[in-house]
């Protein structure tokens, strides 16, 4: 199986990233750092749901949990 | 809970800490009324200093226009001061159904419905017209208001990077099993000044069966051939289902707000949106300056065509000398610094000069994308554009930034 953070990433690049984005990585801050603003967060969300069929309470889904690809792996490690 | 040296505490750390980001906003005292001269209090205490104001949204220069003002005198001697209460009870006044009627034949729709600001057009025209079944999906760049009125709603929400057709399309097919679809956009974005591709988006908006939105705040009065906004620039009347617009910018800059498109739209507003329903009706005095507005713009271009020429000189003027600025043709000039505390100076050595324009950093704009907003008027004659544009070329000088490019600026100042 495709490692996980490597599919998010792909997602996160896919989804928010211009061309003239600098390279995201891993542990590149996506909300804090201005790439992904808390609004459109939900169709990240909305893409971890689907794609591993997991449900994620709003409660967990915070700006900081949502921050790096990293941090998104482990969020979404814990409802699999 | 007694408001405890505890709360006390809690709010006086929260507000340090937006000092210590350099984020706050402190206002700045006009000793005039709004025009192209104004006079401003700034350091606060000093004396009030005329200067040149390049950053107000009086786009036409009808804020204190003569024939304005004297229909604002005669709305208050007819109509009265205040309605003391909200539109569906007591405070609907011939003159307000009579500008309802005026802004649908300005903005060639179906029906209109005023509210007490576009902000509160914005945060209750979602909640009112979707339900749980249904999707937003908006350019990731629309006004705040939007995004509030977006939370308000039970419709899911989606977005779509700004003006890419592309995302848009992926996402339109995405959400296709939904009941309704409506695709949210600005007119003219206040901050880059750039103006939606509304002729691209209508037809995917028609290829995919959504609703189109557009909050035209920016545009209304002055963008397209007779100022009736966007969708005339781009050809598309008759195709917006939804239009928001603010009577605080260029429509003479007092207040008040519209949902303006179609009819059955505008009834479900007035039967269920909460800013209508719970806030208090426009004044008298507005109704009657905005009606008279409207009148002004429906009789002559005159006021729209001369904001274009002066757009024109400012971009033109702008460019020549070496700034980078964002690319577009609206009143909007954004003057890209893409250093926080550069602009900061900038702006500040430009009041110096006799010229009040603003800085704008993150969180406003995106991280390294600081500017000097500029807003250009019809109010404006050529000489204070000149001395302005003069200012800009000095300040320039200074920080030696004409005719560098962003890597170079960046590599000098940061980002
Ligand atoms: C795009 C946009 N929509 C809505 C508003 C709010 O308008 P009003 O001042 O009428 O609430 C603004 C004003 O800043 C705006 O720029």
């Amino acid at each position: 199986m495709e490692d996980m953070k490597e599919i998010i990433l792909e997602y996160v690049i896919e989804e928010y990233c211009d061309e003239e984005n600098d390279e995201v990585t891993f542990d590149t801050p996506l909300i804090s750092g201005g790439i992904v603003d808390s609004f459109s967060m939900v169709s990240l969300k909305r893409f971890l749901e689907n794609k591993y069929n997991i449900s994620i309470p709003d409660a967990d889904a915070t700006p900081e949990a949502f921050d790096t690809v990293r941090k998104i792996e482990l969020l979404v490690k814990k409802y699999l | 809970m007694a408001y405890s040296n505890k709360v006390k505490e809690i709010y006086k750390n929260q507000l340090s800490a937006i000092q210590d980001a350099g984020l706050f906003k402190q206002e700045r005292f006009i000793h005039s009324s709004q025009a192209a001269e104004i006079e401003v209090e700034f350091p606060t205490g000093s004396a009030p200093k005329k200067v040149i104001n390049v950053c107000a949204n009086n786009y036409l220069g009808l804020s204190s226009h003569p024939e304005v003002l004297k229909a604002a005198h005669d709305g208050l001697d007819q109509r009265g001061y205040g309605m003391s209460s909200v539109r569906f009870i007591c405070g609907t006044q011939d003159i307000h159904r009579e500008l309802e009627k005026k802004v649908s034949e300005f903005l060639g729709t179906e029906d209109t419905i005023l509210f007490p600001s576009c902000m509160d057009a914005n945060a209750g025209v979602f909640e009112a017209i979707l339900t749980s079944e249904d999707v937003m999906i908006s350019d990731r760049l629309v006004h705040a208001s939007i995004i509030d009125g977006m939370r308000l709603c039970a419709a899911q929400h989606d977005t779509f990077k700004h003006s890419d057709m592309d995302h848009l399309e992926k996402k339109l097919q995405l959400h296709s099993n939904k009941r309704l679809k409506v695709v949210i956009n600005d007119g003219v974005y206040s901050m880059d000044g750039d103006t939606a591709k509304l002729d691209e988006i209508a037809a995917l908006c028609e290829k995919y069966d959504a609703l189109l939105f557009v909050d035209e705040s920016h545009s209304s009065g002055f963008i397209g051939k007779t100022g009736r906004g966007t969708h005339e620039k781009c050809g598309v009347m008759g195709k917006i289902d939804i239009i928001t617009t603010t009577f605080g910018k260029a429509l003479g800059g007092a207040s008040g707000g519209c949902v303006s498109g179609r009819k059955e739209i505008v009834e479900m507003c007035r039967q269920k949106a909460r800013p209508y329903l719970f806030s208090n009706t426009i004044a008298p005095v507005v109704v009657s300056g905005v009606l008279r507005v409207l009148d002004i713009l429906s009789q002559s271009t005159e006021r729209r065509d001369k904001l274009e020429a002066n757009t024109k000189f400012w971009r033109k003027g702008l460019t020549e000398a070496g700034f980078v600025l964002k690319d577009g043709d609206t009143p909007i000039v954004p003057v890209m610094l893409f250093n926080a505390k550069l602009a900061q100076d900038f702006s500040r050595d430009l009041f110096d000069l006799g010229i009040y324009a603003i800085g704008f950093f993150f969180p406003v704009v995106p991280q390294g994308a600081a500017r000097i907003r500029t807003q250009i008027s019809a109010g404006h004659e050529m000489h204070h554009l000149e001395k302005a544009l003069d200012a800009f070329i000095k300040v320039g000088k200074k920080y030696d930034i004409l005719g560098k490019t962003k890597q170079e600026i960046t590599d000098k100042y940061g980002c």
